[in-house]
């Protein structure tokens, strides 16, 4: 009896899923033609990751092969066992299933007219996807491609996981570097000697630091406390003084991370809100329009009615009050709902703000459509400076400031209040929690730092306009704190990094930035919730010596 | 008795209160000054009420497919609003195809049927694969999880429509039998208007008819009730959710459709508006209840239409037709205020559930 | 000795069903106070009506002589009024000192600025809460536990933390909802001597929900039956346990018409 239990088991791990194998292939296949229809691989066609080799769409379709291949070459045998060479052929089956599903969209695409209802099934899209080749001979070499990169995914699955992972990441910096290098620096992308000299470069680093990191942590942690703590401080002025050198990469990366950073710190209110405090809030935006608005009429001369022509920096302050304000007000009616209540009735202010700045019965007042222009710049730049450049070191006192606010809260009673009644809204109001005042601390705060936000964001395109604050903002900034980690603060980092960054430095993806989000949300919420970098908590009881 | 009152009453529900009293006040004067202004004649109020009827009727039906998904699984399904828009984006490529044909002019029912059949189809279908696909692995994680879900979801169906099909908005083909007026009980009416009404009629009808008939519908109430307990008496949780999906899309579908013949238009934002106007219209009428989100959906048609003319005009607002969409929010914040529970509904709002 | 908490006549529904009816119930100062009855009896209602969760319909609850029915539950709580849950809830995601600190929010005074500014009292404030923290999980027999996060506890440590939890309230009466569920026979000895220590070292008055017959009769100075949301019976341990009306409740009438029931 144990017997044939011990041998059945066995059995079953060295079964193999051929069919699990040809199932991921067939869904990859549907990502690839779903790449395709949704434009995205003619979109970026123009931008070259690697010169004479690569675009940024062949990146994204090399993207659907390499990691659906993998799964599939993992979905043979199950994530524990190794399939040893046969990984090879699952990951070549599957890069072939993607192949044959591609060449029959072209085959059809050639037969009926689909570009009646799919605007992106193209001639232009055949060509990319027959390699230039024509029909029969681009799409064998087609197949004969999927089924190499599959292999080659295939066996990835069969190098150590160490190795695997510095492998990987080599893979993901070629076309990131790439793209940096022509966005920032105008360049053409890379060649293919350079690409394969940061591939090596970030392989080698990322295998050694998983050899020697842990080690290098332990020395770390073995040094008497004075010497860690100044470890720790060189390490934070490095990042400082890397923070404070950012605008020499020059006027257009400044403008850039301008951007990043009136997300970060928009992040960090936001983290306040919905982190720390559970309460999902979509009409963020709403507190960043009434900043931007408040700057707006109190330094722009084109406003009449109110002649104060105040500088940014007087105005400042009553931008944050007007947050504050507004914050609180909204906050009283809404505060009592339960959660997802919130998120609807909270987009719905979004939305009436930017309702009523658009429409003509304040126009008067306001602008109406036409905005309002002419804001002041809040330092005037030096000589051989742009403005952008100078305005870095407003964001960035923004984010320090915001970032101080955000962790002396969150190790304090109010921060604990707040996270107590993320975990459980009745338990925390039976000890003795008020729940609307502690509610409506974290929205004021989180509507403050918007404002904050909004008046920077005013004075760095000196005019503003009722479409610059639809939902998309709120949306745009809750990806931010989702993909970096709800309640993390360098996480809103990392997620402003990645979501707002990338996105501005390639143009052509604006149209597929909100797609991706989309994606990004829910792929997040099924996977990782907890995001990229999870919120830690700081230990109490035992670390006497670590500030409290 | 003061005492009594100083015990049960927090600060923030009487400046609560105070907010919307104000509120109200705003509408009432603004309602009293038009009507005695006597700006619009009698056929203009009524026009406006007979269109409000047709796109509460629309409301109501993306409504059901808000309150039955709350019902049974607690959540809002936040991407049911491009349920509704890959109906109506169905229906046009339908259209536009029967119309090349020339049998939109020639068959009008025939050709009805097909566009709301290829409409109900292609939403039946997205709503399904989003419960399957987002909804259903997270069914036990903690509510914000799946909101977000649904958040991204909405997103990226937006922007893969607009991928497939291009930005641009995109004209519903007219029928010949559709144009111009028809006299009923000696009030000239728009024919789409009539027609819509009559296919939201028909539509709730036979939904009553399956929720309340078939055995079905009545597992479907049980699993709204408690779904543990359904589940101990032998039903197929699973199957019901997905059934629930299923007829919640094709209202939807249907409503696309209903929809785009009013506005005659269709692009990939369209389900966006009339997605959260419907929500709203759900929470009026007590989210969760299926006469409650119908109700919800006329007044919130009816309302909206009239409104603008009614309330804001006589505040003195220019052009204010431009605000009838933060009038929709406005109204569920007061709702929210004044009734958490809607005009049928639950005490659910404020209240675990 | 004084009464703390008095209800009169409290009635709760829930749409046509009536959870709590017309419930007395008086409880002495530093007393150990149980209420007992069958699944569904309407317990955990009065205690939903007590900590202010609920809203009676009818009737009055006072506690140290004031009228708390119908107050915000964080008001309610603030009076010294603290709970524990039938089913443990604790803030899964925070760590075990966390949760004590949670409880002790109330005796914290500094708000945003003090948080922001660090000022000198808020830095003291915050000192003074790690330390009671740590007393009272030493106390409740957590020491050494209170960087873990609450969810990572074993069940037995978790109810221990929902205790230390609602003790660094500092209430005055401290409402548990079967403490000894899941428990094995140690352990609940355990927690009749930890509950009688509550009571003669801290002071504080115990209404406990209890099914676990062995605690309800071991520790309880008074014993109050419920049974459809009325109270069927009230007295010491032993005048319940002859009390006819109550082996009624528990077992059925053909028990003491058959003379089922022994002791």
């Amino acid at each position: 009896m144990t017997a044939t239990t011990l041998s059945r088991t066995a059995e079953k791990e060295t079964t193999l899923h051929w069919s699990r194998v040809v199932g991921t292939g067939l869904i990859g296949g549907v990502v690839a033609i779903y790449v395709g229809l949704v434009g995205m691989i003619e979109a970026l066609a123009g931008r070259v990751v690697i010169t004479g080799l690569l675009t940024t769409g062949q990146v994204i379709l090399l993207g659907v092969y390499l990691l659906m291949s993998y799964q599939a070459a993992q979905k043979l045998t199950g994530a524990d066992a190794k399939a040893g060479p046969l990984s090879v052929v699952a990951g070549a089956l599957a890069g072939l299933i993607i192949s044959i599903m591609l060449a029959l969209l072209v085959v059809i695409g050639q037969q009926i007219n689909l570009r009646a209802m799919f605007i992106n099934a193209s001639p232009r899209l055949w060509e990319l996807l027959t390699l230039g080749r024509g029909v029969p001979t681009g799409l064998v070499l087609l197949m004969a491609l999927g089924a190499v990169l599959g292999a080659l995914a295939g066996g990835l699955a069969l190098l150590p996981s160490r190795l695997r992972r510095a492998v990987s990441l080599g893979l993901v910096a070629v076309p990131i570097v790439s793209i940096l290098n022509t966005a920032l620096f105008a360049g053409r992308g890379v060649s293919a000697l350079g690409a394969l000299l940061i591939f090596a470069f970030f392989t080698a680093i990322s295998y050694g630091w998983s050899s020697v990191g842990g080690q290098a942590r332990e020395r770390v942690a073995a040094l008497p406390s004075g010497q860690q703590r100044l470890l720790k401080m060189i390490g934070w002025s490095a990042v400082a003084l890397g923070a404070l050198a950012l605008p020499l990469l020059g006027p257009y990366p400044s403008e850039i991370i301008d951007t990043v950073g009136i997300y970060v710190l928009m992040g960090l209110g936001l983290n306040i809100v919905v982190g720390f405090a559970g309460l999902l809030d979509l009409g963020y935006v709403a507190f960043f329009a009434l900043g931007a608005y408040t700057i707006g009429i109190l330094t722009s001369p084109e406003i009449t009615w109110l002649p104060l022509h105040l500088t940014w920096w007087e105005a400042l302050p009553i931008a944050i009050l007007v947050g504050v304000i507004s914050g609180t007000l909204l906050g009283i009616p809404v505060l009592q709902m339960r959660g997802d209540y919130l998120a609807i009735v909270t987009l719905g202010f979004g939305e009436i703000i930017r309702l009523i700045f658009l429409s003509d019965w304040l126009k008067p007042l306001v602008g109406g459509s036409n905005g309002i222009t002419r804001i002041p710049r809040a330092v005037p730049p030096p000589q051989g400076f742009s403005d952008q450049q100078v305005l870095w070191y407003i964001v960035l006192a923004g984010i320090v400031v915001a970032a101080y606010i955000a962790t002396r809260l969150k190790y304090s009673r109010i921060g604990r209040n707040w996270m107590a009644m993320r975990e459980d809204e009745d338990v925390a109001q039976a000890m003795g929690i008020d729940l609307v005042k502690t509610k409506l601390l974290a929205f004021a705060t989180g509507a403050a730092l918007s404002a904050v936000g909004g008046a920077i964001f005013a004075t760095k395109l000196t005019s503003i306009y009722p479409h610059s604050f639809n939902l998309l903002v709120s949306i745009n900034v809750l990806a931010v704190i989702i993909v970096g980690g709800m309640g993390s603060i360098p996480g809103v980092l990392v997620g402003a990094l990645a979501l707002v960054g990338l996105p501005e430095l390639l143009r052509e993806f604006a149209e597929y930035r909100l797609l991706v989000y989309g994606a990004v949300l829910v792929f997040m919420m099924l996977k990782r919730p907890e995001g990229l970098l999870p919120e830690a908590r700081r230990k109490l009881e035992l670390h006497e010596g670590e500030e409290v | 008795m003061l005492q009594n009152l100083r015990r049960r009453l927090s600060a923030t529900t009487v400046v609560m209160w105070i907010i919307g009293l104000l509120l109200l006040a705003m509408v009432f004067w603004g309602s009293f000054q038009t009507l005695v202004s006597g700006k619009y004649s009698g056929r203009v109020w009524l026009d406006l009420i007979v269109f409000g009827i047709a796109q509460g009727s629309v409301y109501a039906l993306i409504a059901l497919g808000y309150t039955m998904v709350y019902g049974i699984l607690r959540m809002i399904n936040f991407a049911h609003g491009e349920v509704f828009m890959s109906g109506a984006y169905m229906g046009y490529f339908v259209a536009t195809a029967l119309e090349n044909r020339g049998t939109l002019d020639s068959n009008l029912l025939l050709s009805l049927v097909l566009i709301v059949l290829g409409a109900v189809v292609t939403s039946v279908t997205i709503a399904v694969l989003l419960e399957r696909i987002a909804y259903r692995p997270l069914r036990r994680a903690p509510r914000l999880v799946p909101l977000i879900t649904a958040i991204g979801a909405s997103f990226f169906l937006q922007y893969t429509f607009r991928g497939f099909f291009g930005s641009g908005v995109k004209g519903y083909p007219e029928a010949e039998g559709l144009k111009g007026t028809i006299t009923l009980f000696g009030l000239q009416l728009l024919k789409t208007q009539v027609l819509v009404i009559v296919a939201a009629i028909i539509l709730l009808i036979a939904l009553y008819t399956f929720v309340q008939r078939t055995k079905t519908g009545k597992a479907m109430r049980a699993v709204s009730e408690d779904k543990d307990a359904a589940a101990l008496m032998g039903i197929n949780v699973d199957r019901i959710i997905v059934t629930t999906f299923i007829v919640g899309g094709s209202l939807a579908g249907a409503a696309g459709v209903l929809y785009s013949m009013l506005f005659r238009q269709v692009y990939f934002l369209t389900g966006f508006i009339p997605g959260l106007k419907a929500f709203t219209a759900a929470v009026l009428g007590g989210i969760g209840n299926i006469a409650g989100a119908t109700m919800g959906g006329l007044f919130l048609g009816v309302a909206e239409s009239l409104f603008p003319n009614l309330v804001l005009d006589g505040l003195g607002i220019p052009a204010p037709y431009q605000l009838k969409d933060a009038l929709a929010f406005l109204l569920l914040v007061l709702v929210l205020i004044f009734r958490p529970t809607g005009i049928l509904g639950e005490r659910l709002a404020t209240k675990k559930a | 000795m004084a009464p703390i908490l008095e209800a009169h006549r409290v009635t709760k529904r829930f749409g046509g069903l009536t959870a709590v009816s017309k419930f007395d119930v008086t409880i002495e100062e530093q007393s150990i106070h149980s209420i007992i009855g069958p699944n569904g009896a309407g317990k955990t209602t009065f205690f939903n009506c007590v900590t202010g969760f609920y809203r009676p319909e009818e009737g009055s609850i006072l506690f140290q002589g004031k009228r708390i029915d119908g107050m915000a539950p964080d008001r309610i709580t603030r009076s010294g009024i603290a709970r524990t849950y039938q089913n443990i809830r604790l803030f899964s995601n925070m760590t075990v000192i966390e949760n004590v600190m949670v409880g002790y929010q109330g005796h914290l005074k500094s708000g945003w600025f003090g948080a922001v500014a660090r000022t000198k009292r808020q830095r003291e404030e915050e000192k003074r809460a790690v330390e009671e923290g740590r007393r009272l999980l030493s106390f409740v027999g957590l020491a050494g536990r209170g960087d873990l996060l609450a969810k990572n506890l074993p069940y037995g440590d978790q109810r221990r933390l929902e205790i230390a939890r609602a003790l660094a309230i500092g209430p005055r009466l401290l409402l548990l909802d079967e403490p000894a569920a899941g428990m094995n026979p140690v352990e609940t000895q355990d927690l009749m001597n930890f509950i009688r220590r509550l009571r003669d070292e801290l002071k504080i008055t115990i209404l406990l929900i209890e099914h676990h017959m062995q605690v309800v009769m071991g520790i309880s100075d008074i014993v109050t039956v419920m049974d459809f949301g009325e109270k069927i019976a009230e007295g010491t341990p032993r005048e319940v346990q002859t009390n006819p009306r109550v082996i009624e409740a528990y077992l059925g009438r053909g028990a003491v018409e058959h003379g089922v029931v022994a002791s």
